[in-house]
């Protein structure tokens, strides 16, 4: 029998990420965003943290406003269904609370780089990037001749980040996990980091994972910890179980125009609460409000050999 | 029939949207353009959304971002960011969708840094998907405000290329198709010049001055031979527009119907 990898939310953070880490979160772009583990960081006050995701919704905002993060690899940093995010504008126009590095990425160069460290190489080759601004403010992106022709292509260097740290829907013990839903960079990610964290909303039997090894995300030997962590996407979507709490979006953009509004939502959201059930319960009935009620099936499919 | 402004522009970039085209669909406006493209023009358009999905019939619900669940359930293929890449960077996406908070007369955006790169006067949020269907689809159409700080002469910053400095730029700088199609604002339609490829007016919406579009634009725009006034939305792209965003959340018709505490 395997050691099982199942632990606190608060212990696979202390244990797996360190200061000066780069960590992928939101990899899967507007839904499934481990929000849970980006509170958790704030609380245990990680330092000079690298993120990296395409776009991560508020995730980013939050972290750069808490004064957790060094620099972010990012295609993109805001508030999606509300405009820009106030923190990273104050890091980067007023260096409040300091200013963060940004290495600017497109979601398809982000990509790349990601697929490129599960690949086991040093970069790839693509026609994305020709000609913008991209590649002068990122100096790592190289434009090359092919070997083969003539014809001039962006070599986007690759990323094997420390940590990522991923929502899934149903994880075992020893991380094999089930997903279903738009996947965006998260197997990338997941297969090109050196360490993995599951955040899952449920934790089942390995037969139960087993029995539909086409729905699994990585195999479960790339796994570092399992968290059993339910609603850990909040305010973000979860196929199948949560809706997206567009309230919470629109008013972290009013409350947080000001440096002082943001001091006091992160008090009230992630500083008071000790732990993601603490949270929870401040969130009351809210949680039940967004809980998904109705089912949408597949049907069976069938596996057998014989 | 009255309409706002934000629906107009909706319904314009519904309408270069033709039956059968494959669609990368951005954040915001665009994801009602497709939806109403495809109950009435268009039925047959596929929709790529950026977060891995796409869609043969739009969702059922309105979207305030297109990872949202009801655009995944019955989605007709879920998978990576990288595979529509890959489709889009092969030359299968006939038309991308931006916004942009700055374009200029060659209709390059900038959705990055207003100011100097190392000190901006505003960071906006980036690129996200927007330089890869700039760079990659057939033809790019940028819905956004048209204010004479917006409009400028020259972006500060490249995010998502048009034609850069003119004719023959996007084949120089070796991307393989391409550019800006249509920039769709609140003011007028406008579209490059065949020869120049700069922006010129193409349509004008109804109630709009011709003088009122040039005070707007922070170059001396010129104005096409064949000019005509953007027809207004019918009942019919109205009513379907409405349906699909009853409360009118992302075409300000009322209240957004989010409450702020």
């Amino acid at each position: 029998m395997k050691k099982s990898k199942l632990m606190t939310l608060n212990k696979a953070i202390f244990q797996y990420v360190n200061d000066g880490d780069s960590i992928v979160m939101g990899s899967g772009l507007e839904s499934m965003i481990p929000f849970a583990a980006a509170y958790e960081l704030v609380r245990q006050q990680k330092k000079n943290l690298n993120l990296i995701a395409p776009i991560s919704d508020i995730l980013f905002d939050i972290l750069i406003g808490a004064g957790l993060v060094l620099k972010i690899t990012a295609a993109w940093s805001g508030n999606v269904s509300a405009g820009l995010g106030h923190n990273y504008r104050r890091s980067l126009e007023k260096g409040i609370p300091h200013r963060v590095q940004v290495e600017d990425h497109s979601n398809f160069t982000l990509g790349l780089a990601l697929l490129a460290g599960s690949m086991g190489i040093p970069f790839l080759p693509t026609k994305t990037l020709l000609g913008t601004d991209l590649l002068r403010s990122n100096p790592r992106f190289k434009v090359e001749k092919s070997p083969f022709g003539d014809e001039r292509f962006v070599y986007v260097p690759s990323l094997n980040p420390d940590v990522a740290i991923l929502g899934v829907q149903r994880a075992d013990e020893d991380g094999g996990c089930h997903f279903w839903g738009n996947l965006g960079l998260s197997q990338d990610a997941a297969l090109a980091s050196k360490k993995v964290i599951l955040l899952a909303e449920e934790i089942v039997s390995k037969e139960t994972i087993s029995s539909d090894p086409n729905r699994v995300l990585l195999p479960s030997f790339k796994v570092t910890a399992v968290v059993h962590c339910p609603a850990f996407s909040h305010p973000s979507p979860m196929q199948g179980y949560y809706k997206r709490d567009h309230d919470f979006f629109h008013e972290y953009h009013q409350v947080t125009k000001q440096e002082a509004g943001f001091q006091d939502w992160l008090h009230k959201w992630v500083l008071t609460p000790s732990s993601h059930e603490d949270y929870i319960r401040l969130l009351g009935e809210r949680v039940e409000q967004l809980r998904v009620k109705q089912r949408i099936t597949a049907p069976e499919i069938n596996y057998a050999f014989q | 029939m009255e309409y706002t402004t934000e629906e107009l522009m909706v319904v314009a970039a519904a309408r270069e949207i033709q039956n059968h085209e494959v669609v990368f669909v951005g954040m915001r406006l665009p994801m009602l353009a497709f939806g109403v493209a495809k109950k009435l023009h268009a039925p047959n358009a596929v929709g790529f959304f950026e977060c891995g999905i796409v869609r043969d019939e739009p969702s059922e619900e309105l979207l305030y971002t297109m990872g949202d669940p009801p655009n995944i359930a019955g989605a007709s293929w879920c998978t990576s960011t990288n595979h529509l890449m890959f489709l889009m960077q092969q030359g299968l996406i006939d038309i991308g969708f931006i916004g942009g908070a700055q374009i200029d007369k060659y209709g390059n955006v900038n959705t990055s840094y207003l100011g100097d790169i190392n000190q901006p006067t505003v960071k906006l949020p980036g690129s996200g998907g927007a330089a890869d269907i700039a760079c990659l689809s057939k033809r790019l159409l940028v819905i956004m405000s048209h204010e004479k700080r917006r409009l400028v002469d020259k972006v500060d910053y490249i995010t998502s290329p048009g034609f850069g400095s003119g004719q023959n730029w996007r084949k120089h700088s070796g991307l393989p198709r391409g550019g800006t199609s249509s920039l769709i604002t609140n003011l007028a339609i406008l579209k490059p010049d065949d020869e120049t490829k700069e922006l010129h007016i193409q349509s004008i919406h109804p109630g709009v001055s011709e003088d009122k579009v040039k005070d707007h634009t922070g170059w001396d725009i010129q104005i096409s031979p064949n000019v005509s006034s953007t027809p207004p939305p019918t009942k019919e792209e109205l009513d379907v527009l409405r349906s699909i965003d009853p409360r009118g959340f992302w075409t300000k018709r009322k209240q957004t119907g989010v409450k702020l505490q």
